[in-house]
């Protein structure tokens, strides 16, 4: 029997499709920003690898010579980034979600079991509730990695005002190479968890707009078991 | 009563109620994102603002960036100072990224230079290098920015504007808001608030790294502002003037935000 289970809050859903846009509209900005100054690059040994980032890029993407533009767009669009995080971080700490959120003190061990999982190496992943292991680490970084960006953002922004932050960032050059990396962690974040999604199949996206999945319940027969019975789900609707 | 007529409300089967929240959600989603991209698409066609003490960006911006700079003016405080370095840390070699109004065809004399610090009633305060230097030197070794996003560490000395201000009797002048500067050529000029410009570590400076300065670097006289970035300190101060309402600003009118304070 088909049965409505109830799975994202309406503040999860606004918050989440507002931060998105926004976020886009942050990194684009940045890039415009970061150009003018492109100095970064994976480099070992004298060798360098990636070079951030290649004139292609750039040219493609439209980005060269833009540089009072990107701040413009994007000393306006960090209220909003930053105002929407409150919001969501607010919330979930008066609805008492986070508990769903933050990882538990096995979550790391099972994160593995869920990643063997995901990559098809183990048949079954740990019993979870609304986030499994790996959710759990990957959506509490995230927003670890948003306060470390409006942190870092306030550092180079404002180093001579916010000295202390600039100071606890590591200084004016490392708080923008955290800035720029945390940046890049968010693209890889993106990659990932749209993957993710695209895996867990329609029903698990819908419930990011609608609020709701829906669920096939068998019903089951009452029977005493002598010992609880810890079946595994193999279901996808879990995943992101 | 109408009400008699209604028939009792059906429950709805659990297909329906999935179909109708569906619905409404997805409708919903769809109306929002489009309202969004509307939107977006507005701010970014909407166009440039009147070009007047500032220009070059979207109007809307630009009003962002000024309300943006009233927020932080809030915690500018002179109590918060550029983080100072040891003389051994200032680069050698200062890196010169811009000549606009400095260029070096331009036919200029520093030895016959005077500052000129205009007054009110047309009056001209005329100031030479020698009565600058005779005033209490102050040095700085700081990180100075540039809006690129590049610093570099580097060692200026010269008077603090707030002492120039005082030994020139000039402290109604410093009651006003707005400091404006041009080169002699007037072909570079900026716009300083005041708190900004009687910041303690705020230079008119005539050294760096313990020598005279080079044409180059704004000979003879420049500004050093630590807590703005580059684009305001103006080298070869010309012209010294106050006002109530924003100076013209070279950059400002190029889009970038007319505060750019750090």
């Amino acid at each position: 029997m088909k049965t409505i289970k109830e799975k994202h809050s309406l503040a999860m859903r606004w918050t989440h499709w507002v931060n998105f846009p926004i976020l886009t509209i942050m990194i684009w900005s940045g890039m415009l920003i970061y150009w003018a100054n492109d100095e970064y690059s994976i480099t070992v040994f004298g060798h360098t690898f990636f070079r951030f980032f290649p004139d292609w890029f750039y040219n493609t993407l439209k980005i060269p010579h833009r540089l009072s533009e990107g701040m413009a767009f994007h000393f306006l669009f960090m209220w909003f980034f930053a105002l929407n995080g409150i919001l969501y971080i607010l919330y979930t700490i008066i609805s008492g979600e986070w508990r769903e959120m933050v990882p538990k003190k096995n979550s790391f061990k099972e994160a593995w079991l869920v990643l063997l999982h995901d990559l098809h190496i183990r048949k079954t992943a740990p019993l979870q509730n609304k986030y499994n292991a790996a959710q759990r680490i990957a959506y509490t970084a995230i927003i670890i990695m948003g306060f470390g960006s409006v942190i870092t953002g306030l550092a180079i922004y404002k180093p001579v005002q916010f000295y202390y932050l600039t100071w606890l960032c590591g200084g004016y050059h490392f708080a923008r190479i955290l800035h720029f990396a945390l940046t890049v962690g968010y693209v890889l974040f993106f990659l990932i968890h749209v993957v993710q999604v695209i895996l867990a199949g329609w029903n698990n996206f819908r419930s990011v707009i609608s609020g709701f999945e829906v669920v096939n319940e068998n019903p089951q027969p009452v029977i005493e078991s002598p010992q609880p019975i810890i079946q595994a789900t193999t279901k996808d609707e879990n995943a992101e | 009563m109408k009400t008699q007529n209604k028939k009792p409300k059906k429950e709805l089967t659990v297909e329906q109620k999935i179909t109708r929240r569906n619905f409404i959600s997805f409708t919903a989603f769809i109306v929002l994102a489009g309202g969004a991209f509307e939107g977006w698409r507005w701010l970014y066609k909407s166009p440039e603002e009147t070009a007047g003490i500032t220009g070059g960006t979207r109007g809307p911006l630009r009003r962002a960036l000024n309300k943006t700079e009233l927020f932080f003016r809030r915690v500018f405080s002179d109590n918060h100072l550029v983080k100072t370095y040891p003389k051994s840390m200032a680069a050698k070699h200062v890196r010169v990224n811009s000549d606009i109004g400095v260029e070096a065809n331009k036919k200029f004399d520093p030895a016959t230079w005077k500052l000129q610090v205009n007054k009110k009633g047309g009056e001209v305060l005329q100031v030479s290098l020698q009565e600058l230097m005779a005033l209490p030197k102050t040095e700085i070794v700081y990180d100075f920015k540039c809006v690129e996003g590049w610093d570099q560490i580097s060692h200026w000395a010269g008077v603090k504007f707030s002492d120039f201000i005082k030994h020139f009797n000039l402290d109604d002048y410093a009651k006003m808001q707005y400091v404006g500067m041009e080169t002699p050529d007037k072909g570079y000029y900026v716009g300083i608030d005041m708190p900004s410009a009687m910041h303690p570590q705020t230079l008119l400076a005539y050294e760096v790294n313990d020598k005279l300065l080079p044409l180059e670097h704004g000979a003879p006289l420049r500004l050093i502002i630590p807590v703005k970035y580059g684009i305001k300190n103006l080298k070869r101060i010309g012209t010294i003037t106050f006002s109530n309402t924003r100076p013209h600003d070279y950059w400002a009118e190029q889009g970038y935000d007319y505060y750019s304070g750090l």
